[in-house]
């Protein structure tokens, strides 16, 4: 059962990740990679990652995979211009891939060849049982790795400030911007009046 | 009910098989004919506010309106716009019908009966209702046509925004009862308020929560008054103006699924789920399912209410909402519950 929940999601993965690079509409593209990510998840739960794989669904599906497709729908890409422009960087995307497969290679030879000291599987990464994810993650993230974990707290942080310098207009820009309170205390009787004019006279405003 | 299958002589991985497949259809066949029926008390209780009758014509009291327009529309011919992306087009109603269908696998009908117990359930439902967004997005993209479009936009963005404050509020949830399983959430309001009380809600710090998780639930199942992706007076129809037949009907069905699972939710994590409201025997007396459904039936009237009474937000109001009111507030709650968890429950200040 396992064995074969395991095929079906890898071949899955790898084939919704595959469709991600074909699909010539990239609307298409953005959710075949969603699917890729939902096969991953999969994986995740076979093997006992329960927690991970739940998380993956929530922020990469439920949230960043919206903002591209957001992103991907409100450009109106031109495919043919997107075609012609193939040619012009196909150098650089060939020396990226080219990289990266230098980079996998070297890694896995590194590995095979025994010169990293990574440890061998002893299998004390595995699940405990009786103890839920959360809790084992828990555990080690505040204890073990706290250091690391408020240094990528931090990181975060001053990412979102970027963000918001990179898009505050500053309060000395009198456009856009909203009073909510005067909004919501604005009555009808500031702003209008009820006034019966003489025929032929008009309102004085 | 693996074990009953087992003992009918299956070999444990069919009887599981079975057993899930048994589960999946009365989980869901009950679900549809809910569904129908809160249509037809949606559209009673928005009829009594505005002074009329409501549907009264279909079977007696009209109860039989919701099986009337289903049938209509499932004899209706499906259109598929030509310049639609057929794929995609037709994927959409799919994907929001079953994903309102996928979340209601954690739900805790009563004490056990439930068909996945999973210890991160919680996170489960939170996973399940971001995805609802895909449907109305890709229907709104495929459907190749300005205001399909736009909707689609709107939903997107309302959804997330929504989604990052109704994560806080279940975070301090999940502070209280020490656990993300749904069936443990409900055990731990077991005399939660003065000893006799069963829910969370009466908590002064998760009052406050309840009051902003409901508003939020109206927004993330789009009703009024934040149903600003299909608001009539700006974009036709929204995301179903293209749909037509048994596609709108499956958008329709997977709205009002999504409505009882936001009730069901209410009543699990801070109306106390399938116990009883005081902590009192004779009340155990009566099944805990029938506790569940009225409750859940009890937020599905106030969804029906706000719906007949509250005007529509405009979009940068609900925006100003979501982002400058609730999620400040979300985020100064799991705040202050941590901290006084930490003092009253697990000993001080260390």
């Amino acid at each position: 059962m396992t064995v074969f929940a395991f095929y079906l999601f890898a071949a899955l993965m790898i084939a919704s990740g595959a469709f991600t690079i074909f699909a010539r509409n990239p609307v298409h593209s953005v959710l075949w990679l969603i699917l890729a990510f939902f096969n991953a998840a999969g994986l995740m739960i076979i093997v006992g990652a329960e927690f991970l794989a739940m998380l993956l669904v929530v922020v990469y599906v439920g949230a960043v995979a919206v903002l591209f497709l957001f992103v991907v729908m409100m450009l109106n890409i031109d495919f043919a211009e997107m075609r012609a422009g193939i040619m012009k960087n196909a150098p650089l995307g060939v020396a990226i891939a080219v990289i990266l497969l230098a980079e996998l290679v070297l890694g896995i030879g590194a590995y095979r060849a025994g010169a990293l000291d990574l440890g061998t599987p002893d299998g004390s990464a595995a699940p405990l049982v009786g103890e839920s994810n959360i809790e084992s993650i828990g555990a080690l993230l505040y204890s073990k790795y706290l250091f690391l974990f408020e240094t990528a707290g931090i990181i975060l942080l001053v990412a979102m400030i970027g963000a918001i310098v990179l898009t505050h207009r500053g309060t000395s820009n009198p456009r856009g911007q909203q009073d909510i309170a005067k909004q919501n205390a604005r009555r009808p009787e500031d702003a209008t009046r009820n006034v019966r004019p003489e025929i032929g006279q008009g309102v004085e405003l | 009910m693996t074990e009953f299958f087992i003992s009918l002589g299956m070999d444990a991985t069919w009887a599981f098989f079975v057993a899930s497949l048994a589960g999946v259809l009365l989980i869901a066949l009950p679900l549809m004919l809910a569904v129908a029926m809160v249509i037809y008390v949606d559209r009673k209780v928005w009829a009594a506010i505005n002074l009329r009758r409501g549907p009264n014509v279909v079977g007696p009291f009209g109860l039989l309106q919701s099986f009337a327009d289903g049938l209509k529309v499932f004899l209706q011919e499906t259109i598929i716009p030509s310049a639609s992306n057929k794929g995609i087009f037709l994927l959409a109603p799919i994907i929001t019908f079953t994903v309102a269908l996928l979340a209601w696998a954690v739900i805790p009908f009563d004490a056990g009966v439930v068909l996945a117990d999973i210890n991160v359930g919680l996170l489960y439902i939170l996973a399940i209702s971001s995805l609802s967004v895909y449907g109305v997005t890709m229907a709104g993209w495929a459907s190749n046509s300005k205001y399909p479009f736009f909707s689609a936009m709107r939903a997107a963005a309302q959804m997330i925004s929504y989604e990052v404050s109704i994560g806080f509020i279940l975070v301090c949830v999940v502070l209280y009862a020490g656990t993300f399983n749904l069936s443990d959430i409900v055990e731990a309001q077991r005399g939660h308020g003065l000893g006799f009380i069963n829910g969370y809600y009466f908590n002064l710090l998760l009052f406050p929560m309840w009051v902003m998780f409901f508003i939020s639930s109206l927004a993330e199942t789009q009703r009024v008054p934040f149903d600003l992706t299909e608001a009539e007076s700006e974009l036709v129809a929204g995301y179903q103006t293209e749909y037509s037949s048994m596609a709108f009907a499956l958008f329709w069905l997977g709205e009002y699924a999504n409505i009882l699972l936001m009730c069901a939710l209410n009543t699990l994590l801070f109306f106390g789920g399938w116990l009883p409201p005081v902590d009192w025997a004779p009340l155990y007396w009566v099944p805990g399912i029938i506790w569940f459904l009225l409750k859940t039936f009890f937020f599905f009237f106030m969804f029906s209410w706000v719906m007949a009474t509250v005007p529509r937000y405009r979009y940068d109001q609900l925006m100003r909402l979501g982002w400058k009111v609730f999620l400040p507030i979300s985020l100064l709650f799991v705040f202050l519950i941590s901290g006084w968890l930490m003092i009253t429950r697990y000993g001080g200040v260390a």
